[in-house]
């Protein structure tokens, strides 16, 4: 298993209890990925820890894998080669180590998206992630003042989080012209005093060592700039939450079929309902398989966990109810109006796998 | 310092839902208002209603449907919205006055008798208000409820409160 975030928790979890010995390696120093710094409650159902924070569910996924002589935790190791012949070179500690597993489940997430603008490379200007990592997993605030670019659900979510550590969120910024993030987010912010600009950009961040405001303008129905729309905020921090796209490198090296689907957050690799790849034995779940929630992550890493383990022979009683009950789950997720473009995004997946031949 | 720029569009109630209590239901004693008008994935609300008061779903993404008659605003609902969007008002509290209980998850955490600044869904000021009581149980899991008394005529507009430290806004 690539990557401890949820996808690669549960898919680890879901191997183990068929019977599977799993060695689960990821960067960080710590297991859960993006749940660590999830300091807010998860929508959903009761099944995929609706009401609990991320913070938590990281520490209760991890708990299920603690001490199991099935599972191996290997931390601080990056995956950095995918070799022709299946081996993994892992490295650790400056050293090379490699590992030939029988079946990768790769759940490595996805990267952050950048925006061009004059003085984007000033120190102040952060990624919504790094923001939250900085605020929930070390404690430190990132600034005084903040512009939120971007109003999908990391922005408003990291936004309110912002505040919750005591930061002034002058403004969040939307090129769109609708918040693209859940209502409830927006109105969370909303009526502590955050306006939430729509059709708004970031036009220019200045200062000279380091951010010392930003210039924000409107944007017309082609999303061009209105020139003398321009806006002047006193920020030290630009906080940027426009979009995330699959961290695929390792997908690329093993020569998966991949495509590229807008709507999933960039090039995903083709697969078929059980999450695996044009590699046989090679699976993917979580956010590099197209960008969606926590909650979803969860739920496919434990398909792509099921089915690796069983078609190395493993099964368990429960087998067939588990993926069943995951397929209904996630159909279910995915239903609602701001979840139309992630069905999309899958159904042209989908329909380039069985032009492949990956999808029957 | 700049003043903060006004919010694209004002955020109210849409005035089709029927999800809200009527004013003959809230004058009769506490109940919920659940302020959640988009279908996303997610049901705590139910799980947490011991009344039976928020009917079950019969899909994850439905809005959530109270029989008000049922509710009688006891409020274990608050807590576990992950939305942050479920409120109790209670307009029999005093001849002029009620009580609004709303999720509060920022510090300092005001105490009963301080006195803060009611704000409503657009984050604009329209009443100073007395906390009345602060509930902060193992089972609020750290989303403390925060019950306040405001004028009558605002028990539907003010849905937030800024409590001492650093003013924002």
């Amino acid at each position: 298993m690539i990557g401890a975030g949820p996808a690669g928790l549960c898919a680890t979890i879901a191997a183990r209890d068929m019977g599977a010995h799993v060695t689960l390696v990821d960067s960080q120093d710590r297991p859960g990925g993006q749940l660590v710094k999830q300091t807010h409650k998860f929508f959903g159902s009761r099944g995929q820890f609706a009401g609990k924070r991320g913070i938590d569910i990281a520490r209760l996924l991890a708990e299920r894998i603690e001490n199991d002589p099935l599972v191996e935790i290997m931390l601080d190791a990056t995956v950095v080669g995918f070799y022709d012949d299946g081996a993994l070179g892992i490295e650790k500690n400056d050293a090379l180590t490699f590992l030939k597993p029988e079946r990768v489940v790769c759940a490595t997430g996805a990267s952050e998206r950048m925006l061009a603008f004059p003085n984007n490379d000033l120190p102040g200007v952060y990624g919504a992630g790094a923001v939250q990592t900085l605020m929930n997993v070390y404690g430190v605030r990132p600034g005084k003042a903040v512009l939120m670019v971007g109003a999908g659900n990391i922005g408003l979510i990291v936004s309110y989080q912002l505040m919750q550590a005591g930061v002034d969120v002058v403004a969040v910024v939307e090129a769109m012209p609708q918040v693209g993030g859940y209502d409830v987010h927006a109105r969370k912010i909303q009526r502590a005093g955050v306006p939430i600009l729509t059709s708004h950009t970031v036009k220019a961040v200045h200062g000279t060592q380091v951010v010392e405001g930003a210039t924000i303008w409107s944007l017309d129905g082609s999303f061009r700039p209105i020139p003398g729309t321009e806006r002047y905020f006193e920020v030290d921090t630009v906080c940027l939450a426009v979009g995330l796209t699959p961290l695929s490198d390792l997908l690329w090296q093993a020569g998966c079929k991949m495509a590229y689907v807008p709507e999933l957050g960039g090039h995903v690799a083709l697969r078929n309902e059980d999450y695996e790849t044009s590699r046989p034995g090679l699976f993917v779940a979580g956010d590099l398989a197209g960008i969606e929630e926590a909650s979803s992550a969860m739920i496919e890493g434990t398909i792509a966990g099921l089915s690796a383990a069983w078609s190395l022979g493993y099964s368990a009683a429960d087998c067939e109810l588990r993926l069943a009950a995951a397929r209904a789950q996630l159909e279910a997720l995915r239903r609602g109006p701001k979840r139309e473009k992630v069905r999309s995004g899958i159904d042209e997946l989908m329909q380039l796998g069985r032009e492949a031949g990956i999808v029957a | 310092m700049h003043s903060k720029p006004e919010n694209a569009g004002v955020i109210g109630i849409p005035a089709d839902v029927r999800m809200i209590p009527d004013v003959s239901r809230r004058a009769r004693g506490p109940v919920v208002v659940i302020e959640c008008f988009e279908e996303i994935p997610c049901d705590p609300c139910h799980d947490a209603c011991r009344r039976g008061a928020i009917r079950p779903f019969d899909d994850i993404c439905h809005l959530p449907e109270v029989d008000f008659d049922k509710c009688n605003g006891c409020g274990a609902c608050i807590p576990v919205c992950p939305g942050l969007a479920v409120f109790v008002v209670d307009e029999s509290w005093k001849e002029d006055r009620a009580i609004v209980r709303l999720p509060y998850e920022f510090v300092p955490l005001p105490g009963p008798g301080d006195i803060v600044t009611g704000l409503d869904r657009n984050g604009r000021k329209r009443c100073e208000a007395r906390v009345i009581k602060v509930e902060k149980a193992k089972r609020h899991d750290r989303t403390p409820v925060v019950w306040i008394e405001v004028p009558k005529p605002l028990s539907m507009d003010v849905r937030h409160i800024r409590a001492g430290g650093k003013a924002v806004g």
